[in-house]
């Protein structure tokens, strides 16, 4: 198999221009991966290529970077899967974290985020003589996170952490649900505390970039939604995110469709000055596009049943 | 000037556990790692780690003697009632610092199977135990706010006086060279899987701690007692845990037995992995493979217990040879795994070099003799982690830094590395030299040699030795320059590669995963010893220590 691999370069040491794509041209065997074709060039061709890796079999985590713009494993991302008719591809470092040469990111950033959820079990009390008792169904849940082999594919591509550096992410955010949901640790509570507070678990917009992008099926979002509905249980529930949840759920239990007047007043408060006059100029181009909700908010025909489906799904919680 | 009370190099299951106990005993404790801590290869140990909980009607004896049996009686028996009687407290440490382990119905730690014993003792988190220790261990070490210096390389160690007393390291990020006092520094590197091509052990694996203490004058012992794990995946030989057998997989040849019936009638797919890798050989060897393997057949197992209890090698299958257990056999053949030799320590971690510990894979206590258990590399790490650090820790309490010359450790790492940089383009690459030796050695050194293999191995490595000092550095940059760190790596495994062709010419008989052709049997009247290889002016000097046992005579070995 020919392939053309086109690799975002850069070198520190070079006094300018120092970044660059630079086109490879390979033979490679029908089944090799995009890591076998980085070995194959920093061996044979240039060996001032830099990029991470060691295991070859997606389990130690090193070589998260973008395939053809989006963030994989190295190793166990296919070459085929990847080429496209002309057998091209295009290698880059990973998104978000600055890069100190060719694939190389610094991972200070991913790793302070993850420190800052207090990332280690703390239960209350004397231990106990043996092990701890837990159901293996919750340890087997917490499975499907601890796999998560911190490789930054999710921070490299997370939309939210492109534009603001303080939102503490998908790989820590996946961290927290662990101890959150760990039966042995005692500190649930204070820890949703410090998630439910801004750059925490309400800024994740849902662009299931992490799911996507995640090469051990952690689905860093619908960890982070776990969270969000831990946060309600426990009564956090005065953040502007959980009162727009709140504002959903009412308004189509009561009227079977999104009343999008109301929203915006419920969510950041009636009397809420600031958010109010911030939101005026878009209701302005709302009202000039005629695309100003009427104030007259009529409920959906049979509007009775949605109300039988909400009953049942309350009953059922 | 960095100084610590206790210095780790090497940040795995064994050098974490270190840093931990170090840390709990009041030293001040660091880590210094050519990775991050959690890409270490521990990482990739998948079926769990034993211990006989006497709670659930195991007794820590049985575990002692399937281990001493597993060894083919190399083994030291005192160390292993070492690991074997603290083992089941360290497994409940482990929990109590949050690793999940799979449960039985009751909520307690539950166990599976594994080879060449008689107990179900291997405790698991489905087929990721390693990858789930280490990433705990890590946060115990974050918890503890242990220095760490992540991607610095070792490039020696410093000797004064006969004592270990600190470590020159080039730190990857800048390019620049350190020295870094230590009263006492514990080696904890892992093994040297790199050498042979093909070999499950990811790409760091490259033995550079065993390479640094025997360049200090330390001895290696047990070097000739290489594992090859019975089932690595056709191709790119990625592991397929045992775990699976385990379970109950079947081990099949081209015409669909059971083969291990002829081999081990009692314990079948569960006998040693030295018995089993030799099995398969066999079978492959005479004619009974499929395109140079075997077959690892899942299928019977069922889909719920797969995707519960094998979700790795799932993936692995899927990912890596396009293939979906559930409903295929996976093509294996036996594969170089570990090694059981190491840097020669006690049960407290210490060496022949006052202030120099080993532990873990590095190191050759030793528990795994001539061929280790499955699931017991990770007990050695924790185990014998935990007590290096805290003797580390007590003894730099008594102890003040050593004085040396700081400048002119500098000045001397940075001039080699320098003369490395300056030559000529025109030189081999490193890749080629490894992949030729690696292959080399892998032909000579397999799961069988011969006298005349193994000769013709040792005259070769001259010729790669000199090949290597005229390899060329291609990147003559200083910042992350992998290039020059993968050829200095070569450099720590060529030196492994003499400790390990000289052992195995040196045993004259057939032990554990030491199969010679030419003496095809043990001779526990000869060689009930172990071969250690010391580096002197003179070369290699090659001296035998007694096996020390306790409780077990030796007997024949049956499966």
């Amino acid at each position: 198999m020919q392939v053309n691999i086109s690799i975002k370069r850069h070198n520190p040491s070079a006094p300018d221009n120092n970044t660059y794509w630079e086109d490879f041209d390979l033979s490679m065997h029908d089944t090799a991966s995009v890591l076998d074709a980085l070995i194959k060039i920093r061996e044979d061709v240039d060996g001032s290529l830099s990029v991470r890796c060691s295991c070859r079999s997606a389990i130690c985590g090193s070589c998260a970077m973008r395939v053809n713009g989006h963030a994989k494993l190295a190793c166990n991302t296919k070459l085929s899967d990847v080429i496209d008719a002309d057998g091209r591809v295009t290698v880059e470092p990973a998104g978000v974290m600055p890069v100190i040469k060719d694939l190389v990111v610094d991972q200070t950033l991913f790793w302070d985020k993850v420190k800052q959820i207090s990332p280690w079990l703390q239960p209350d009390g004397p231990e106990p003589e043996g092990e701890y008792i837990a159901p293996n169904s919750a340890m087997m849940d917490l499975a499907g996170v601890m796999n998560c082999i911190m490789c930054g594919a999710c921070v490299s591509d997370c939309t939210v952490l492109e534009i603001d550096k303080d939102f503490i992410g998908p790989a820590a955010l996946a961290k927290a649900y662990r101890f959150v949901n760990d039966p042995r640790d005692d500190q649930t509570k204070s820890r949703l505390i410090e998630l439910n507070e801004k750059t925490g678990i309400w800024d994740c917009t849902r662009c299931f970039e992490c799911v996507e992008v995640c090469p051990k099926g952690v689905a860093p979002m619908e960890r982070i939604m776990s969270l969000r509905e831990s946060a309600m249980e426990q009564g956090l529930d005065q953040t502007v995110g959980a009162r727009h949840a709140d504002a959903f759920t009412d308004s189509v239990a009561h009227s079977g469709w999104l009343n999008e007047l109301l929203l915006p007043l419920k969510t950041f408060g009636m009397f809420n000055l600031g958010a109010m006059m911030g939101l005026a100029p878009i209701g302005l181009r709302a009202l000039l596009r005629g695309k100003m909700p009427s104030i007259f908010h009529r409920s959906v025909p049979n509007v009775h049943r949605i109300r039988r489906i909400v009953k049942k799904i309350e009953e059922n919680e | 000037m960095l100084e610590h009370d206790v210095l780790i190099v090497g940040a795995g299951l064994a050098g974490m556990r270190a840093a931990v106990a170090a840390h709990e005993r009041g030293a001040n404790v660091a880590v210094i790692s050519k990775v991050h801590p959690v890409r270490s290869h521990s990482n990739a140990a998948q079926g769990g780690i034993n211990a006989a909980l006497t709670d659930r009607g195991d007794d820590w004896t049985d575990h002692a003697f399937d281990t001493v049996k597993g060894s083919d009686y190399l083994a030291d028996q005192d160390a292993i009632e070492v690991m074997c009687s603290e083992a089941g407290d360290d497994i409940i440490s482990l929990e109590h610092m949050g690793v999940i382990f799979n449960r039985d119905e009751k909520g307690h730690l539950g166990t599976r199977a594994f080879g060449g014993q008689q107990k179900a003792r291997t405790f698991f988190v489905a087929d990721f135990t390693g990858q789930a220790i280490l990433h705990v261990l890590y946060e115990q070490l974050m918890e503890s706010k242990v220095k760490v210096y992540e991607e610095w390389f070792v490039l020696s160690l410093i000797i004064e006086d006969g004592e270990c007393c600190g470590v020159t390291a080039i730190e990857m990020a800048t390019g620049r060279v350190y020295v870094i006092r230590a009263k006492t520094v514990i080696m904890c590197t892992g093994g040297v899987g790199r050498l042979f091509e093909p070999s499950t052990n990811g790409l760091i694996v490259t033995g550079d701690g065993m390479a640094l203490a025997y360049r200090a004058g330390a001895p290696l012992m047990d070097m000739e007692m290489i594992q090859y794990h019975p089932t690595t995946l056709k191709g790119s030989g990625v592991l397929i845990t045992e775990g699976a057998r385990g379970e109950g997989a079947y081990l099949l040849n081209k015409s669909g037995d059971r083969f291990m019936e002829k081999y081990a009638p009692n314990m079948m797919e569960l006998a040693s992995r030295d018995v089993v890798s030799r099995a398969g050989q066999t079978e492959i060897n005479e004619g009974r493979g499929i395109d140079g393997c075997v077959l690892l057949d899942c299928r019977h197992l069922g889909e719920k217990l797969i995707k519960e209890r094998l979700t790795e090698i799932l993936s692995i299958g899927r990912d890596f040879a396009g293939i979906d257990i559930i409903k295929e056999p996976i093509p294996i053949r036996p594969g170089m795994h570990y090694i059981m030799g190491g840097i020669k320590s006690d049960i407290d971690g210490k060496t022949s070099i006052p202030g120099l510990y080993a532990t873990g894979e590095c190191a050759c206590v030793s528990v795994h003799g001539g061929n280790r258990l499955g699931a017991n590399s990770l007990l050695d790490t924790v185990v014998f982690g935990r007590r290096a650090g805290h003797h580390a820790a007590e003894v730099s309490k008594q102890m003040e830094y050593k004085k040396f010359d700081v400048t002119s450790q500098i000045k001397k790492a940075e001039m080699d590395l320098q003369k490395l940089l300056d030559r000529d383009n025109v030189g081999e690459r490193w890749a080629n030299v490894r992949t030729d030796l690696g292959v080399e050695i892998d032909k000579h050194f397999g799961v069988f040699r011969t006298e005349s293999g193994m000769q013709s191995l040792k005259e070769s490595l001259t010729g790669f030795k000199a090949r290597y000092d005229n390899c060329s550095v291609q990147d003559k940059g200083r910042i992350f320059n992998t290039d020059l760190i993968f050829t200095l790596e070569l450099g720590y495994m060529l030196d492994c590669a003499e400790a390990i062709t000289l052992s195995g010419i040196e045993r004259k008989e057939s032990r554990g995963a030491h199969s010679r052709i030419d003496y095809p049997q043990r001779d526990d009247d000869n060689w009930l010893k172990h071969v250690l290889v010391t580096k002197t002016a003179e070369g290699p000097l090659l001296t035998h220590l007694p096996v020390t046992i306790t409780s077990w005579e030796p007997q024949e070995r049956k499966y």
